[in-house]
């Protein structure tokens, strides 16, 4: 086992933290400042698109029009998602593996260390971009942000603003991907096998390999939006023989992985947190890979489940439901290996794992709304009501932010070198897991209802449901704030030094290096004991 | 397994990534804004004052990578990360040309059946489209951008075949020679590869020039104008920076770079200019021939 690394004393300008801000956070290469900056982006980016949530809920607390125009509700929700998809919860996952994967592998840093450094610092420049329409004349994107033609051509100014911005984007989570395969793949200490990497780098490995794949075809999707408003084309305009549902085919073929994009490395997250506070192993930690093997190569072949009602060939609906349900299956997987992960463990339920057991329930909520709108004839009646909002939300904020959030209260001490404050985390789970339910939970029965998404005013029956929903959505907004402070305290004022294993559970080379984890870890290769890893199914 | 035994590298900061995010900024506020029909210093001056800041990145960033390459500072882990990078930034490419080929194949085989009737089309064509008869190639039921011919496949596109065939095989002489320390061959032979590129190009030209002058056939042609310009102009675009990579690759060949066993900036190329000779050959079969 022991490759006992034969090193010459080369060491560059790479030993010591560099100087100066500019130096330190403009020019940096270290996977630790570039993995904080994305964090601060993206948590930046969570209040800039939640104030916009506030605003949705606000103006829907009744139903007439109350505080905004129509056209700008139009633009809160459509740039409400473009910023939490690719401001927050992506940069968000980025920052995490930036910062935990080279931990975890046992790498000295990312492979592509420069190129790191673009990938985040596009970022800004992109975001700055697309909420600068709203600023334009002729004000922002209004058509959603799936962007579909003809509606989305008909913007003002804005439309080549926000197809460049995500032109952006895409380039900066390309790169980001290739980054963190070729790390993954080429930097990984002596005895650090494939089938023994901590199961959060798995589940990075395959959204990588997702983004390279669906990133470009975004990018040729808007580019061809940009040529049918500016240069004349007709790829989806049907006199000339083009098709706007095409878009859809188009679109959906990146917008499907890239859902997934936004819940694997959820799903790693929580098989790294479970385990830890159950004190056992993870259970089935090979069939977990293979389990999100089988949701990314499906994520491939469902597009069309977000097109029922498009007017698709009778066979087309029928293949889409079917396969679509499949993906229950690996699903299904995961949820009953983490609820056997904790089955007979002495469990002890910090903050993080809160957030993990509460994915746990709330993400399987939103699963099983999900497979309701996979049945085509449901969809008809489904199809772009609330219960859509309520479906994706579950996913989205109790799957994938309650996960982030889980991870920052998992990783933090590791970080800053400080445990958070216990009592206060505690109280920030509690307020946003009963008020993402009040959020959440009544949109069902507005979808079911009949009350469409996307709109400023709605019909007094939907009053009730509406008014409590904003109720929970002020309440949840409010509750990040606690979030806020609690990293704030954390960080800068909290006395409480954290040890290096931080958490008495804890498996994993991230638990070796002390805390807070020097700029420079695993110079040299670590030597790997199994026992120590974070899965404890080595031996199979 | 690839694992080096030896110092990790990780390398010093650098001022390059934030220069390109300007220069990118730039580049698409001028842009932007020149679409939008402004004029002034924030359109186009703007959009190539950024292209020449990427340009000046360009330059910045490989300069540093390829001194540091030949000062002999990487090592063989840092050679696997990079040919991973390459790797998978073709396979983005592959995928970016993958959408339009996407349209390209939606189109022939749904939408434009679908407008003429076909298939659970009979409604759509009844109700907007009555008269229009599906057929390939078609500017649509609107008769966008008029009538128009195409390209015959078996005149410049087959000669345009031939050549990026054949510089796919100088390309690989010119790998030998590099291989067997024959530094003259090697730089014939890639001289010879960027000659066969540059001929392409201006063969793709001249077929612009005739499909615009005579044939009518623009951008504007309907779906088939659309797909057959994005298509073979977006190739045409990675044939022109293949081709410019490849120069770079001479010059650096004559300047005595690049060892029999240590080339990885040869290779990169050479992969590359190989993806756009095949991306090139499912564009003859399905643009041109079909």
């Amino acid at each position: 086992m022991a490759h006992a690394a034969v090193h010459d004393t080369h060491h560059d300008a790479h030993d010591h933290k560099p100087e100066g801000f500019l130096h330190r956070w403009l020019f940096t290469t270290n996977h630790k400042d570039i993995g904080t900056l994305y964090l601060v982006f993206a948590l930046t980016m969570f209040f800039v698109g939640g104030s916009m949530a506030m605003i949705i809920r606000a103006e829907l607390f009744q139903p007439g029009l109350q505080l905004v125009q129509p056209e700008f509700f139009n633009e809160m929700t459509t740039i409400h998602a473009l910023v939490m998809i690719f401001g927050a919860v992506m940069p968000a996952f980025v920052g995490l593996g930036n910062w935990m994967i080279p931990l975890q592998i046992g790498a000295p840093d990312m492979a592509l260390p420069r190129m790191n450094n673009w990938s985040f610092w596009i970022l800004p420049f992109a975001f700055t971009l697309l909420l600068s329409t709203l600023f334009m004349p002729g004000a922002g994107p209004q058509g959603g942000w799936t962007l579909y033609p003809p509606l989305s051509l008909q913007g003002g100014n804005s439309v080549a603003f926000v197809i460049f911005a995500i032109h952006m984007m895409g380039i900066s989570s390309i790169m980001g991907a290739i980054n963190i395969i070729a790390t993954i793949l080429n930097m990984r200490a002596p005895g650090m096998d494939l089938l023994k990497m901590p199961i959060f780098t798995w589940t990075w490995l395959i959204t990588a390999f997702l983004l390279i794949a669906v990133m470009p075809v975004l990018a040729g999707a808007v580019t061809m939006l940009l040529t049918d408003k500016f240069f004349g084309t007709s790829f989806f305009n049907a006199a000339g023989g083009g098709d706007p549902v095409m878009f859809q085919h188009i679109f959906w073929f990146f917008g499907h992985p890239e859902v997934y994009i936004m819940i694997l490395p959820a799903f790693g997250i929580v098989s790294e947190i479970i385990p830890t506070f159950a004190r056992k192993p993870l259970f089935g930690y090979q069939a977990m890979i293979y389990a999100v093997a089988s949701i990314a190569f499906l994520s491939f072949i469902v597009w069309a489940h977000h097109m029922f009602t498009v007017g698709m060939p009778l066979g087309g609906e029928l293949y889409f439901m079917y396969a679509t349900m499949l993906i229950a299956i690996p699903t299904g997987v995961k949820v009953f290996n983490w609820v056997t992960t904790m089955w007979e463990g002495s469990m002890t339920f910090e903050t993080p794992m809160l957030f993990a057991i509460a994915f746990v329930i709330l993400f399987t909520i939103g699963g099983f709304s999900g497979l309701m709108l996979a049945i085509v004839p449901a969809d008809f009646q489904y199809h772009d009501t609330y219960f859509v909002v309520a479906h994706f939300h579950y996913v989205l904020v109790t799957g994938a932010i309650f996960a982030i959030m889980a991870s920052v209260y998992y990783w933090l001490p590791k970080w800053c070198g400080n445990m958070y404050s216990e009592r206060w985390g505690k109280i920030h789970f509690w307020m946003s897991v009963i008020s993402v339910n009040v959020l959440f939970f009544p949109q069902h029965f507005l979808g079911l209802a009949g009350m469409p998404r996307r709109i400023p005013d709605y019909n007094v029956a939907f009053a009730d449901f509406n008014m409590i929903s904003s109720i929970g959505g002020f309440w949840f907004g409010a509750s990040q704030l606690l979030f806020v402070g609690v990293i704030v305290h954390a960080v800068f004022f909290s006395k409480n030094r954290a040890t290096t294993r931080v958490w008495e559970g804890a498996r994993g080379l991230e638990w070796t290096v002390p805390s807070p984890a020097p700029h420079h870890t695993f110079s040299e290769p670590p030597v790997i004991d199994d026992s120590m890893l974070a899965h404890g199914d080595v031996t199979h | 397994m690839a694992h080096t035994q030896g110092a990790y590298y990780v390398p010093h900061g650098s001022h390059w990534p934030i220069i390109g995010s300007i220069g990118l900024f730039s580049t698409v506020i001028g842009a932007a804004n020149l679409f939008n029909g402004g004029s002034g210093i924030t359109s186009t001056p703007l959009m190539f004052l950024g292209l020449a800041i990427i340009i000046f990145m360009m330059f910045g960033w490989f300069g540093t990578v390829i001194r540091e390459s030949v000062a002999g500072t990487y090592n063989n882990q840092v050679d696997v990360s990079f040919r991973m990078g390459m790797m998978w930034f073709i396979f983005s490419e592959i995928m970016f040309f993958a959408a339009f080929f996407g349209a390209l194949f939606y189109a022939r085989m749904y939408s434009v059946p679908w407008i003429g009737g076909e298939g659970h089309g009979g409604l759509t064509n009844y109700f907007l489209w009555q008269g229009y008869t599906p057929t390939w190639p078609t500017n649509g039921p609107g008769n966008i951008g008029g009538n128009f011919e195409t390209i015959p496949a078996w005149h410049l596109p087959l000669v345009n075949t031939l050549l990026l065939l054949s510089s796919g095989v100088t390309i690989t002489f010119a790998h030998h020679a590099l291989r067997a320390g024959y530094r003259r061959a090697l730089l014939v032979w890639l001289g010879a590869t960027v000659a066969l590129g540059a001929a392409f190009l201006y063969f793709q030209a001249t077929e612009y020039m005739e499909a615009y002058t005579h044939l009518n056939l623009t951008l504007h042609s309907g779906v088939y104008g659309s797909t057959f310009f994005m298509l073979t102009g977006f190739h045409g675009l990675h044939v022109t920076l293949g081709a410019i990579m490849l120069t770079v690759i001479w010059f650096r060949c004559a300047k005595g770079h690049f060892t029999k066993d240590n080339h990885f900036g040869f290779e990169a190329v050479a992969w590359y200019w190989h993806f756009v000779d095949v991306v090139w050959l499912g564009l003859f079969v399905f643009v041109y021939v079909l």
